[in-house]
């Protein structure tokens, strides 16, 4: 028995199964699967992609180029960025402290915010809009309100980042519980028992320990800040150069039949998707 | 520094995991808390290190209640289970950060830590290793750097909870007895939990027997070992036969044999003659007596006799009832010169004897 366990011990265990016949499906099975998953791949993943390139592209370089430096454009470039910058690190700070408080305490109403925090997954992103078009909006409960205090939110800027965040709000929080909930107390009690105070526990233990996970969280939450249509297109009101991010700015040179300016900026939206995927890819490399 | 424990309770919703525990730790020993797992040993260690609070109770430290102080004020080396290494800093910032974390005006210079910290690592003799993270560690290894870890605050009391609990056999030996090494140097007052009986009475100046939420007996390990106080307590320390049945003037009636009690023994005071009792003998205590017709002891059959060593071991069978089991030990050259085989009937008589009266 014991030589047994030595000889297979002496490969390594995916070895084994590769070259073992008796873990092996038949050839026919394994290409029939591989083509499926591989036609399936090109199909819906590959085509599409290449696809906005080639469409971006179609006019030459010189439409490229004078569709993404319309100052249409850049102002939407610049409003999709600044409603990140500003919902990124409001999720960061909330994610990390709902996670902390979810994975390292115990009170009553923890599963109902755990349901809380997954809302912004189940619930349409357009219903999430309306919301804030019947609080905020002129005909809203507080739409009296702010129009006498000449406070604007709904089609204006502010509205767009509130609905971001709104989109974007469970992704580091998500991303963190269960990891923190792995990781368990032991490291933080060890922590306070050598005289550390809470803030110095969470410094220097709990944060460096999930700090892979903490980004993996912002890059998801950056890619759908950035991407974010419907929430957005709600509350927008579409005012070109002012209340337009880039994916409403692509639709609305789509509908303008200004196909190759369109597919010009969706390039933008595929190229930052592309350069967030090698991130994340660079991500798991290194806390693997 | 002397650590009391008065009256704790704790429960945990249905379950009493502490019941009106009251200890007294005195200064620079090494107490072992012993019992099964769920016993509330741990409870006890950790609400002594304030991780958790009881729900009625006091621990005095040096005769200070302790009830509103804070964990990071207790002044208490607390080592986890499984260690609880910061897995993202060196063995050396490991065994800094209890330096590192103190207020600006207390903290030591950076010579100073540094020259702590080494003299510490060379006190658990892992110096080579201060560059390493934990997770290149051996179990033993991470254990000491704990240990280490623990030590740098100066604590006034230290706290194990199972400190061998995760390691192999090999190794607990060895750290078990480098653990009673290092206590005799330094001379801290400490507890550890434990399950272990043999790891109990091998370490620790003194034994705290604990089962279901409730102390059973507190003494040395030698004075627990040879004279447990409850059934309970000589179950746990070691392998012990036991026989039911009525107390009579000269030994236990078990059924319609009777197991008398050795001459060299007096019988215990609180038996009543026909009542119930429950007697324990361990294997060495128990003689195999190969003439059947004798008019004493208790009959059984030869299962299997395991002869590796200097001591036999001999499994029996009681004759008539076949699923209750003994165990003796019985040197090697006994069991060739009485001639003992697998399946012969012989009789067992006790050279010592524990009584206890059930109920």
């Amino acid at each position: 028995m014991s030589g047994m366990v030595g000889g297979i011990q002496a490969y390594r265990g995916s070895e084994v199964y590769e070259l073992s016949p008796a873990t092996r499906e038949p050839q026919w099975a394994r290409l029939t699967i591989l083509g499926l998953s591989l036609l399936f791949f090109a199909i819906f993943l590959l085509m599409p992609l290449l696809a906005v390139f080639v469409e971006a592209l179609r006019k030459g370089w010189e439409v490229y180029w004078q569709a993404i430096t319309n100052p249409d454009t850049g102002a939407a470039i610049r409003l999709t960025l600044l409603a990140a910058a500003i919902a990124i690190p409001l999720n960061v700070v909330f994610g990390v402290a709902a996670a902390w408080c979810i994975s390292k305490f115990e009170f009553r109403g923890k599963q109902l915010l755990i349901t809380l925090i997954d809302l912004p997954f189940s619930v349409s992103p357009v219903v999430a809009g309306l919301v804030y078009v019947l609080v905020f909006g002129a005909h809203g409960w507080l739409g009296e309100w702010l129009s006498e205090h000449n406070i604007k939110i709904i089609f204006a800027v502010p509205g767009i980042v509130l609905a971001t965040i709104f989109v974007t709000f469970p992704f580091v929080a998500r991303e963190l519980i269960p990891l923190m909930q792995a990781q368990g107390t032991d490291a933080e009690e060890a922590a306070v028992s050598l005289g550390a105070s809470g803030w110095q526990t969470f410094w220097r233990v709990t944060l460096p320990s999930i700090k892979w996970g903490l980004l993996y969280g912002v890059i998801l939450c950056n890619a759908r800040a950035m991407g974010e249509f419907g929430a957005v297109s709600v509350v927008s009101g579409h005012l070109r150069g002012q209340t337009t991010t880039l994916p409403l700015h692509v639709e609305i040179l789509y509908n303008e039949y200004q196909f190759a300016a369109a597919f010009a900026v969706a390039s933008l939206l595929a190229l930052l998707a592309l350069v967030t995927l090698g991130i994340k890819l660079f991500i798991e490399w290194r806390s693997a | 520094m002397s650590i009391q424990v008065k009256n704790i309770n704790k429960r945990f919703s249905t379950f009493q995991a502490l019941d009106d525990i009251s200890l007294d730790f005195p200064t620079g020993k090494l107490v072992a808390l012993l019992g099964p797992s769920g016993c509330g040993k741990t409870t006890l260690l950790r609400i002594i290190a304030g991780l958790e609070t009881a729900d009625s109770g006091q621990i005095l430290l040096e005769g200070v209640d302790t009830s509103n102080l804070h964990v990071r004020e207790r002044q208490i080396g607390f080592m986890f289970q499984h260690y609880a290494l910061f897995q993202h800093m060196t063995v050396f910032e490991n065994v800094a950060f209890g330096l590192r974390v103190k207020p600006k005006n207390e903290r030591p210079a950076e010579v100073a830590i540094h020259q702590r910290v080494t003299e510490l690592l060379e006190l658990v003799q892992l110096g080579s290793l201060a560059k390493r993270y934990p997770s290149q560690l051996s179990g033993g290894q991470r254990q000491r750097i704990a240990l280490a870890r623990a030590l740098a605050v100066n604590p006034r009391v230290l706290l194990l909870d199972e400190p061998f609990g995760a390691l192999d056999a090999k190794v607990r030996k060895e750290l078990r007895r480098w653990l009673r090494q290092l206590h005799d140097e330094l001379h801290i007052t400490s507890i550890f939990v434990t399950h272990d009986q043999e790891e109990a009475l091998e370490v620790a100046d003194e034994i705290v027997l604990m089962n279901k939420g409730k102390v059973e007996q507190i003494g040395s390990p030698l004075e627990v070992f040879r004279h447990p106080a409850t059934p309970f307590a000589f179950n746990f320390l070691g392998t012990a036969n036991r026989f039911e049945g009525k107390w009579v003037s000269d030994g236990v009636q078990v059924s319609n044999e009777l197991l008398p009690l050795p001459p060299t023994q007096s019988a215990h005071a609180n038996l009543v003659v026909g009542g119930e009792v429950i007697a324990f003998a361990r294997p060495h205590d128990l003689q195999i007596e190969t003439n059947v017709e004798a008019s004493q002891g208790v009959r059984a059959k030869i299962s299997r006799i395991l002869a590796f060593g200097p001591t036999a071991r001999v499994e029996l069978s009681h004759a008539t009832q076949a699923e209750t089991y003994y165990e003796v030990d019985v040197p090697t050259l006994i069991v060739a010169s009485l001639n003992l085989q697998e399946g012969q009937a012989v009789r067992l008589r006790p050279s010592q004897l524990q009584v206890f009266s059930a109920g």
